[in-house]
């Protein structure tokens, strides 16, 4: 029995580890997409250059940047207008651009001018096509009815979409299919369709040579690219905003593109791309020499084993109870049992941003490396598979075993710690194993609220369609889960009763009598 | 010692045990046999709390059990049933020793009391350290004896102790259980469906069917005069044995 002692004394001390410092200086923010990350690295190499630390992390998803910047977990973050009003303005009628300003400074947030270029909707024909109908704007694709448009199903169905384009322009087309974004460039340059719907920044339309009508009549609500600050870093480091500050009106679509293209292509990374546009432009020189391969592996494997060892350690002294109250009082079990199931199903991003808010309330570290955010999804992710196995094993303690207790006259207390526990281990233990492995696997997902991790090289690695990042990332990760299960083999022999143990040769030796 | 008044238990639409009196004196040893389903099992179990009866009461020396006493005086009963009951966690001599464990004696208190014991029943003492599953079924029942004897009982509850057991084995511990009980002069009471059983171990023989006492008193009595059909039939069965 001691060695139970031993073993939960000695989780105690692990998870009370402390873990690595947050990252340290002015914290920058971006979400997932290329063009962002790519902002978001201009951004932080500007503050670096002024002598002040900096660290860029790239999170999950428009709420949660801005709500991080509202409540001062970063100092900064590039954003678009027509995000603020549609999304996080949307509750308000009719924002306006010019109402911007205002809105955001009752959250202590300032807004830059914009940098330059509108990240929008936009039609777009090949060259030759423009050409020879002679294209210039929407308004023309009015005199060519016979022309084939294919649109990506959201653009169809947006109220900013085709819906409301083709009466505001009168367009009389009848040949319109909904296919896939990716689909459409590929279908546009077998001259399968002549109009697409495209994003005026998006990389191909360099490489493919595209051209954009313009929307003459001011249709599409503008994409400015922003910057946006907390407001009191105008105080503290006054420099640094004016610094900042340089990016307004400084990157035009064709260098968006041109920057957009070179990360598509993997020519360059994202922050090798902002460097040399820094480079160009300001005659800003950065330091961004990438550690080793190996050195960013053990980095991130000590980031990701800190994440699992403060998520899984509190889940198994929490799950053990719950599941002996669970076997106890089936009613009660039920409840229990149920709740900690639904979790399960809830999407890890939904879990995620639902978790923001109570963190945030608590003043815990919602985002970045060591987010409490991640921390307690995996937790909760933790708990069924331990909950349910000491359920179950428990319960499936066959009745003699219990009338025997009951008859030798031992407490509750003491048959529940002497007899019914160790009975329970070995499901108990591989439900512990099943939550471990569930747990490594489930922590890539704390990329997303930029807890770092293995998860980081995999979200990158999607967002720029790069295989080998992902395996960066993936294969640790397995290599992890599988060492876990080793070890957790190795340590059912001891933590399993002797007497519990798949018998071995020389022990199934029974005399008769 | 142990009396039973009027109880009765219900388990769905079984009616299990069915109004029975049965009281079993100080001393002596008092052999419950009847065909499987006769209720037998359940008036034991009655007598060490496991199972409540449904109307009636069960008095331990005059006094009735209620929740209160039950554990103490569990701790005045041996109780042990087939197969063992053996925990399969802990060794043989932690499962003599979990009583005295729990009611914190000293180690060397429980080793006195084990090697008496091993005496008693004589269990070959290299088998203190192996667990239930090394052991054959005969050593598990004597296992089984020792923890029941522990705290030296005043009364010993045994149901089908040896059913599970082959002839020779269990001739050999019906032989050694007599001695035992009959020398500590315990109050036993046990449940078997075997009548040779019951004539070897028994002073008094309850016979039971359908949760009703059908005949009690003498085991010759028993043989030499059945009181119903049922009775006759039951002792017919197993006559081959005697002849």
């Amino acid at each position: 029995m001691n060695r139970y002692l031993v073993i939960g004394l000695l989780l105690l001390v692990l998870v009370l580890l402390p873990s690595g410092s947050p990252p340290a200086g002015i914290r920058v923010g971006s979400k997932q997409d290329p063009e962002t990350a790519i902002l978001g690295e201009m951004l932080t190499q500007l503050i670096r250059s002024t002598g002040q630390p900096s660290t860029h992390l790239s999170v999950g998803g428009t709420t949660v940047v801005f709500d991080a910047l509202r409540r001062g977990e970063i100092d900064a973050y590039p954003e678009y207008t027509g995000t603020l009003i549609k999304e996080i303005f949307a509750s308000e009628a009719d924002v306006t651009e010019a109402q911007l300003p205002s809105l955001l400074a009752k959250d202590g947030i300032s807004i830059s001018r914009p940098l330059g270029f509108n990240n929008s909707y936009a039609l777009a024909v090949r060259r030759e096509t423009a050409e020879q109908l002679d294209l210039k704007t929407i308004s023309d694709l009015a005199d060519h009815p016979d022309m084939r448009l294919g649109f990506s199903n959201e653009f169809i169905d947006r109220d900013d979409g085709w819906k409301n384009l083709r009466k505001v322009y009168s367009l009389p087309h009848e040949r319109v299919s909904g296919m896939e974004h990716a689909v459409s460039y590929r279908q546009l340059e077998v001259q399968d369709i002549d109009v697409m719907d495209a994003y005026t920044t998006d990389a191909q339309l360099a490489e493919l040579d595209l051209v954009l009508l313009e929307d003459d009549l001011a249709y599409f609500p503008r994409y400015d690219a922003v910057v946006l600050y907390r407001s009191d870093l105008q105080n503290r480091y006054p420099e640094l905003v004016d610094k900042v500050l340089q990016l307004e009106s400084a990157i035009d679509e064709p260098a968006i593109i041109q920057l957009n293209a070179r990360v598509a292509a993997q020519e360059a990374s994202e922050r090798q791309a902002a460097a040399d546009f820094l480079r160009d432009e300001f005659s800003v020189s950065s330091d961004i020499e990438d550690p080793s391969l190996a050195s960013q592996v053990w980095q991130r494997t000590l980031e990701h084993c800190d994440l699992v060892r403060r998520s899984l350690i509190p889940a198994i002294f929490f799950a053990i109870p719950l599941g002996v109250i669970a076997a106890k009082l089936p009613r009660l079990g039920q409840i229990i049992l149920g709740a900690v199931g639904i979790v399960q199903t809830i999407p890890a991003l939904a879990l995620l941003v639902l978790l923001i808010a109570p963190v945030a309330y608590l003043n815990l570290n919602t985002i970045g490396a060591g987010s409490m955010t991640a921390v307690v999804a995996l937790f909760l992710y933790s708990l069924l598979p331990i909950v349910r196995n000491t359920a179950t094993g428990l319960a499936t303690i066959p009745p003699e075993y219990g009338e025997s207790a009951t008859a030798l006259g031992l407490s509750r207390s003491f048959r529940l710690f002497h007899i019914d526990l160790p009975l329970a281990s070995p499901s108990i233990l591989a439900g512990i194993k099943t939550a471990a492995v569930l747990n490594v696997g489930f922590a890539t997902l704390g990329a997303l609220v930029g807890a770092r991790g293995y998860g980081q090289p995999i979200l990158t690695g999607i967002r720029l369609n790069n295989t080998s990042l992902i395996m960066q990332g993936a294969v640790p990760a397995a290599c992890l889960a599988i060492l876990l299960q080793v070890v957790f083999e190795y340590s059912e022999r001891w933590l399993v009763p002797a007497g519990l143990r798949p018998l071995s040769a020389s022990e199934s030796d029974v005399p008769k009598h | 010692m142990i009396e039973l008044r009027q109880v009765s238990k219900r388990f769905g639409h079984q009616l299990a045990v069915d109004a029975i009196d049965l009281t079993c004196p100080k001393g002596q040893t008092q052999v419950l046999i009847g065909t499987s389903g006769c209720g037998k099992s359940t008036l034991l179990r009655m007598m060490v709390g496991l199972v409540t009866p449904d109307s009636g009461s069960v008095l331990f020396e005059g006094e009735p059990l209620d929740e209160l006493t039950l554990d103490s005086v569990r701790q005045r009963i041996g109780y042990m049933i087939q197969e063992g009951g053996l925990f399969p966690h802990l060794t043989v001599r932690e499962n003599i020793a979990i009583v005295p464990r729990y009611l914190r004696w000293q180690p060397s208190e429980s080793d006195v009391r084990i090697k008496e014991l091993l005496e008693l029943t004589q269990l070959p003492i290299a088998l203190l350290d192996r667990y239930p599953r090394q052991l054959s079924g005969g050593q598990r029942q004597r296992v089984s004896l020792m923890r029941a004897l522990m705290l030296d009982p005043d009364v010993m509850l045994l149901d089908e102790p040896l059913g599970d057991l082959d002839p020779m084995i269990r001739a050999e511990l019906q032989q050694d259980l007599r001695i035992i009980f009959r020398e500590l002069g315990k109050t036993v009471v046990l449940v078997t469906h075997d009548l040779a059983e019951a004539g070897f171990l028994a002073d008094r023989v309850t016979l039971l069917s359908h949760g009703k006492i059908v005949q009690q008193g003498d085991f010759s009595e028993l043989i030499a005069n059945p009181v119903d059909e049922f009775a006759a039939k039951f002792v017919q069965a197993q006559r081959p044995v005697f002849a």
